[in-house]
């Protein structure tokens, strides 16, 4: 039910809107596992952080998203962009630093940003990236009307006093924005009850005139709140929280031992696997075949694996190009 | 060509590019029906509406953010921060992400935002509504700065701003709003990173910018008297500054003072100084003289005994003309 009491007509996904999500989330995995290997390796210098087990988030929400809308991301955002479409050789290239890379190799994996498909960018300061992302909101309303901005943050995030600014303002100006909290549990290496009173984020959004709804990590289930929360932002009724409580299935970044983290714990939140019960679900609805899903999951590996060559054969930037382009 | 206040400039640069832009738009607290805490935006809201003249929550630091992603998107925002205090709950909007988002994303968006501020003293109004903060600023690559002096510098310079395509911080100083001055009317425009020389002298050059301008002007009379010949250059913009101007004037006076209101510490002077130390070395006759508040912050009382002006900028000058190495 919308704000004003209308029900937003939602349709429920066809089989080839399924299978789409499931190739997002699986892709999405199979580039996290493969970062996770290379940067071990030190292929990548620097810091990076993955959503194993958060896949389906990105892929239920952006199923819902156009090119030209916008997203904003954090520092754990391959999975949106991703899911947002950009292109898996030039996002990799960037991961690694190289010249063709999205943003010149001066981002990697944690300011990637892709202005083609509407990413606004990842963002290394936590909360940074939702003012900005509400901003593009105001822009969609002052000048490109029936797009959208989905913001996506996580639990941690939401104690900045940006948050609860930035809804105020989109719930004042009744933007077309839809703010997607990733609700992990954890802020690298505290729990959500160290540094929060509230059980929901969704709460907080409520408070800043904000509605809001809270949905387990379910693809289907995302899937359905954020077609719903987007067409009413669509539409001019403004903007909505969607929660997703969620398992962070490795440390805060690669390389983190977790030594805050009971083994059970970690054990207890990979058993939350999205993508394998989406499968599951999907096979029991004659989707999709076991077969099918090894032939796409060969795929997936085949184009990541590619992608990583292509961004090892990458040119490196050279020094003297580091300051083009600073001002315009 | 019409005399108007600063104040009054600064209004116009503003309803002239709304009017020539439909992207232009302005965001900040109070700046709809009050017109703006100092009256900047008086009469904008009924010309252009509440669509494009937005008065925001009191959250400098999330409608600053807001602007540079409305920016990236398509947008010519500028943005009103009530007092140049206020923008210290910006510094991650300004420094992380306004001023890179350019840069770090490879180049992929412009950020045409432009932050107007007041800063300064001179109205008693104490520590935290006072300070001079523009050199944290210049310090940060991907923004620009400026200090217009004059109405006509308040219209012209802020025209530029607003059409350049990269963040601008537009400093106002506070005591200069009521200022009166010749101000072009319609388009004028003052390009960014170009000094003026405001008086040609040959003895002593003093850098400057803002309403210290007119405090080394004050002080240039003052030594005319005394045989002393002030060249004194407005820099009116600190990020980029105009290195090219500032030394051909060294070159020729062989002695340099700085001088700005914020605090003398770290303050733009001592890049100027260090600039013509690096490159203008055997140019220089006498040590430069540095004008700048004492490294305190603004008390509300006694503000005139802290404020430095054309007393201390005719001391540091003479000091420079009579010295040598
Ligand atoms: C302003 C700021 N403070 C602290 C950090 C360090 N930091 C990086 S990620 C993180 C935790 C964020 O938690 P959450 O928002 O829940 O996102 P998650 O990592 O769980 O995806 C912290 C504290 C930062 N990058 N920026």
């Amino acid at each position: 039910m919308s704000a004003r009491g209308q029900k937003v007509q939602q349709a429920r996904p066809n089989k080839n809107q399924l299978l789409a999500m499931y190739e997002t989330m699986l892709l999405i995995r199979r580039v996290e596992e493969t970062l996770m290997e290379v940067f071990s390796a030190g292929e990548i210098p620097g810091f990076l952080h993955v959503c194993l087990g958060q896949e389906a988030v990105p892929a239920a929400v952006a199923a819902h998203l156009s090119q030209d809308d916008y997203i904003g991301t954090t520092h754990r955002g391959h999975g949106h962009a991703l899911a947002k479409g950009v292109d898996l050789n030039l996002f990799m290239a960037e991961i690694y630093g190289r010249a063709n890379g999205y943003c010149l190799g001066r981002s990697g994996s944690m300011h990637l940003a892709d202005a083609g498909h509407g990413v606004l960018g990842a963002n290394g300061i936590v909360g940074g990236g939702i003012p900005i992302t509400t901003g593009a909101a105001f822009a969609c309303a002052y000048k490109h009307p029936g797009r959208v901005a989905v913001c996506f943050f996580g639990e941690g995030a939401s104690s900045q006093g940006a948050f609860y600014e930035s809804l105020n303002m989109a719930a004042l100006w009744k933007l077309p924005v839809v703010y997607v909290c990733e609700n992990n549990g954890w802020a690298e290496f505290t729990p959500q009850s160290v540094h929060m009173t509230v059980a929901d984020v969704a709460q907080r959004a409520r408070a800043a005139g904000v509605e809001a709804e809270v949905v387990s990590n379910d693809v289907l289930a995302i899937h359905q709140v954020a077609g719903r929360a987007i067409a009413r932002a669509r539409s001019g009724e403004g903007p909505f929280l969607l929660e997703v409580k969620c398992n962070r299935w490795h440390g805060h970044f690669v390389g983190d031992a977790q030594k805050y983290r009971g083994k059970e714990a970690v054990a207890q939140a990979m058993s939350d696997d999205c993508l394998a019960r989406f499968e599951q679900e999907l096979i029991g609805a004659k989707v999709l075949t076991a077969k099918k899903a090894k032939e796409l999951d060969q795929e997936k590996r085949e184009a990541v694996a590619q992608a990583v060559e292509f961004a090892r054969s990458s040119p490196m930037p050279q020094p003297g190009d580091l300051a083009e382009g600073l001002y315009l | 060509m019409a005399e108007i206040r600063y104040i009054l400039a600064v209004g116009q640069a503003m309803g002239e590019e709304m009017e020539r832009d439909p992207d232009v738009l302005l965001l900040g607290e109070d700046v709809g029906a009050p017109g703006g805490s100092f009256g900047a935006s008086r009469g904008l809201l009924e010309r252009f509406g509440s669509r494009r003249v937005v008065d925001t929550p009191i959250c400098e630091a999330s409608f600053l953010s807001l602007a540079a992603g409305a920016a990236a998107c398509g947008l010519r925002p500028i943005v009103e921060i009530m007092f140049m205090d206020f923008i210290t709950v910006c510094m991650d909007g300004m420094v992380n992400q306004l001023a890179k988002m350019r840069y770090m994303f490879g180049n992929q968006y412009k950020l045409p935002v432009v932050v107007r501020t007041p800063a300064g003293g001179g109205l008693n109004a104490g520590p935290q509504h006072s300070q001079c903060l523009e050199a944290w600023f210049a310090h940060v690559p991907g923004l620009k700065v400026v200090m217009p002096a004059t109405p006509a510098d308040a219209k012209g310079l802020l025209k530029s701003a607003i059409r350049d395509d990269n963040p601008v911080l537009v400093v106002e100083h506070k005591a200069l709003h009521a200022m009166k001055g010749e101000v072009p009317e319609g388009e004028h425009l003052v390009p960014i990173g170009e000094a003026r020389v405001c008086r040609q002298g040959g003895d002593v050059t003093v850098v400057t910018a803002g309403r210290m301008v007119h405090e080394a002007l004050a002080a240039a009379a003052e030594l005319e008297a005394e045989g002393i010949g002030l060249e004194v250059i407005d820099l009116r913009s600190i990020q980029p500054w105009d290195k090219q101007t500032v030394f051909d004037s060294v070159a020729k006076t062989h002695r340099l003072v700085v001088a700005h209101e914020a605090v003398k510490a770290f303050g733009f002077g001592a890049e100027v100084a260090a600039a013509v130390g690096e490159e203008l070395m055997d140019e220089l006759d006498a040590p430069i003289g540095r004008v700048g508040a004492p490294f305190m912050p603004v008390p509300f009382s006694l503000e005139q005994a802290y404020l430095p002006g054309a007393v201390q900028i005719a001391q540091a000058a003479r000091q420079a003309a009579q010295g040598g190495f």
